[in-house]
């Protein structure tokens, strides 16, 4: 009886808990979503030793 | 212990008062001029890294906006418009209020390097430097020129936009700086001359009461004239164009207008009607800034349909 009150207190810290745990939710999806974009565009991210369209200069050399 | 006592946790706050924290009005301001600045910037950037940079952006505006409530909390208490604050009503902790916007601040930053780059990031910083710091610490409380000075820190975003796309700083950012600088001492003195709010009492000196509501007016109307020039050098630079400039000599018209008609009233005649017109150069000086900066973005877009543009 004592143990299930529920008090309008509740309701506020459960908001707040909520809201912070979808803002942080939110904030890992969006650093998921910026690898995945930086990742599709960035040449720079691949070692130039791991792409083997173009031979290393040490190869041609 | 029959009951569980919560009348000592009646104030305690809810997710929104946090939100409040980061004066979401502000930042909806940031958003728009960060956006545009990223928008018109020339070079393109992936959706994806574009709104991420408008949101920490954002992120570090209402982080500065939280340092700013903890170190005002005894003068937003004195004031009608600031007594509902978070901090001066006692629903969020001062402590709270610091160390949320420390670690907003920190992690906004951080995560705008990561993004975009280093100076955007760096831009960032000094601008949440120059809000929480600059302005709030040391000119609010010490010079009429308050509002002047820490009127920097709300025209940087366009300029952070602007560099997460170049990576650099250049003339039309330096503009849309200008633009907005210039543009805050006619807009919050209008303000401040028809809210009346007990300055004094809070002991922050405002123009209108160090050196009366008629040097205001002159001073309004002297940055306005700045403005005007300022918003046509931006219409002629590379991101403006024909319809830019056609916007901005409208505007320029219907902005110096207002702020004649308030130069030339003196107080007895502004009591007498309410204060009309500086409420209506209040007003004329939001959309100002807001069709200025939706100009340059109408701009790009004719741009990229072969139409705008020098």
């Amino acid at each position: 009886m004592g143990l299930a009150q529920e008090h309008e207190i509740h309701k506020r810290r459960l908001g707040r808990n909520m809201g912070v745990g979808i803002a942080l939710g939110a904030f890992v999806i969006l650093v998921f979503a910026l690898t995945m974009a930086k990742l599709k565009d960035g040449g720079q991210i691949e070692g130039f030793d791991h792409q083997y369209q173009t031979p290393r200069p040490v190869v041609t050399q | 212990m029959t009951d569980i006592r919560t009348d000592t946790y009646e104030n305690e706050a809810g997710f929104g008062d946090f939100f409040a924290l980061l004066k979401p009005r502000v930042m909806s301001l940031v958003v728009f001029t960060a956006l545009v600045g990223l928008l018109v910037a020339p070079g393109g950037i992936n959706p994806v890294v574009g709104f991420a940079s408008v949101l920490f952006i954002a992120i570090g505006a209402g982080a500065s906006g939280a340092l700013n409530m903890w170190y005002d909390a005894d003068i937003d208490a004195v004031m009608k418009r600031t007594a509902g604050r978070p901090v001066p009503s006692g629903r969020v902790a001062p402590g709270e209020a610091f160390a949320i916007g420390i670690t907003l601040s920190v992690m906004a930053v951080v995560m705008l390097a990561l993004a975009a780059n280093f100076v955007a990031a760096g831009l960032l910083a000094f601008t949440i430097f120059f809000y929480a710091v600059v302005y709030t610490m040391w000119l609010k409380r010490w010079t009429p020129q308050n509002i002047v000075i820490g009127g920097a820190s709300g025209a940087f975003p366009p300029m952070i936009g602007w560099a997460a796309v170049t990576g650099g700083i250049s003339l039309e950012s330096v503009l849309m700086f200008a633009l907005i600088f210039l543009w805050t001492p006619p807009h919050f003195w209008a303000l401040a001359l028809f809210m009346k709010e007990d300055y004094s009492k809070a002991g922050v000196p405002m123009l209108t009461v160090t050196h009366g509501r008629q040097t205001t007016r002159r001073h309004m109307f002297a940055y306005t004239l700045a403005l005007v020039a300022v918003s046509l050098a931006l219409a002629l630079s590379s991101i403006g164009g024909p319809f830019t400039l056609a916007v901005s000599v409208l505007l320029n018209l219907w902005f110096l207008k207002a702020a004649f008609i308030v130069l030339r009233r003196d107080e007895a005649s502004a009591r007498s009607d309410g204060y009309k017109a500086e409420k209506a150069m209040f007003r004329v000086s939001l959309y100002y800034l807001f069709l200025m900066f939706g100009a340059l973005l109408v701009e790009t877009t004719l741009k990229s349909l072969g139409l705008g543009g020098w």
